[in-house]
């Protein structure tokens, strides 16, 4: 039956064993684990939100009633909670960007290290983004 | 006989497939560059963080001529222009992981890598030319 040759599978396809590990929702819900999602979801809303860094120096560069606008949204409430949502989400993935620095550095693995480290980018972000506000409306930014 | 004398004995199988070691760099078709880059680009923000902060402040409440005049002197339109490509080339790459990780479908993935790379691009180039259309003072 030559026919049936070209259907055969070929032999070198024998299956090598090599570990395999389970999907995410078998684990306990860590900290860490919590941050790294948090990492990436700053991560894409600060990618969004560097529009609004764009519009601000089009703007600037446009003229004084492109500028106008810029400054009614930044100065209403919800432009106010965008831009604080921003500066946490900034200052978060900093701090977090910084603990994944040691990381690489070959620092801060063992168990209390890193959720010391983790901790630290967590509480550190938020204490950041009320200093940076607080020094904001100290200068002027309430205006 | 052995496949693969280089990882592994015996008793601990290699994690790498005869395809993988076939293909090798993996999905994103590239070695460590991307890595390197995003790590170098974040060093940088960090570094410039400060600075862009006080520029901010600077401005904060302030006019368009007060704004305008501030970010064309040279120090600080310096600083910005650093930042923005810091921060563009950063988003570049971190988006690029995200959709390699999550977009499976081929042409969706290619297209969506394709979209992100025009959106950064775009970024750069509207905030670099806003810049420097302000430092040239036309």
């Amino acid at each position: 039956m030559l026919g049936r040759n070209k259907h055969q599978k070929p032999p070198m396809t024998a299956r090598i064993e090599r570990p395999l590990s389970p999907h995410i929702q078998t684990y306990r819900w860590t900290l860490t684990m919590a941050l790294s999602i948090v990492h990436r979801a700053t991560g894409i809303a600060l990618y969004v939100g560097t529009l609004l860094l764009v519009w601000w120096l089009v703007a600037a560069a446009s003229g004084p009633a492109a500028y106008a606008h810029v400054q009614a949204f930044s100065s209403s409430i919800i432009g106010r909670l965008i831009v604080f949502g921003y500066t946490w989400a900034l200052m978060h993935h900093m701090l977090s960007g910084i603990r994944h620095f040691v990381w690489d550095l070959g620092y801060g693995f063992k168990a209390n290290e890193r959720e010391a480290l983790t901790w630290g980018a967590l509480i550190g972000g938020i204490a950041l983004t009320v200093l940076i506000w607080i020094i904001a409306y100290a200068n002027g930014g309430g205006r | 006989m052995s496949f693969d004398e280089s990882h592994g004995s015996p008793k601990r199988p290699s994690m790498r497939t005869p395809l993988g070691r076939v293909r090798n760099l993996g999905a994103a078709h590239a070695g460590t560059s991307d890595f390197w880059r995003q790590r170098i680009t974040g060093v940088a923000m960090t570094l410039l963080m400060i600075p862009a902060l006080v520029i901010i402040m600077m401005l904060l409440g302030r006019n368009q001529v007060y704004a305008a005049q501030t970010l064309s002197s040279i120090p600080v339109a310096v600083i910005l222009l650093l930042f923005i490509f810091a921060s563009v080339w950063h988003m570049k790459i971190g988006m690029q992981v995200v959709i390699e990780d999550y977009v499976h479908n081929e042409k969706l993935k290619l297209t969506a890598i394709m979209l992100n790379n025009f959106f950064s691009v775009a970024v750069a180039l509207a905030s670099t030319y806003a810049i420097l259309k302000l430092s040239s003072g036309v």
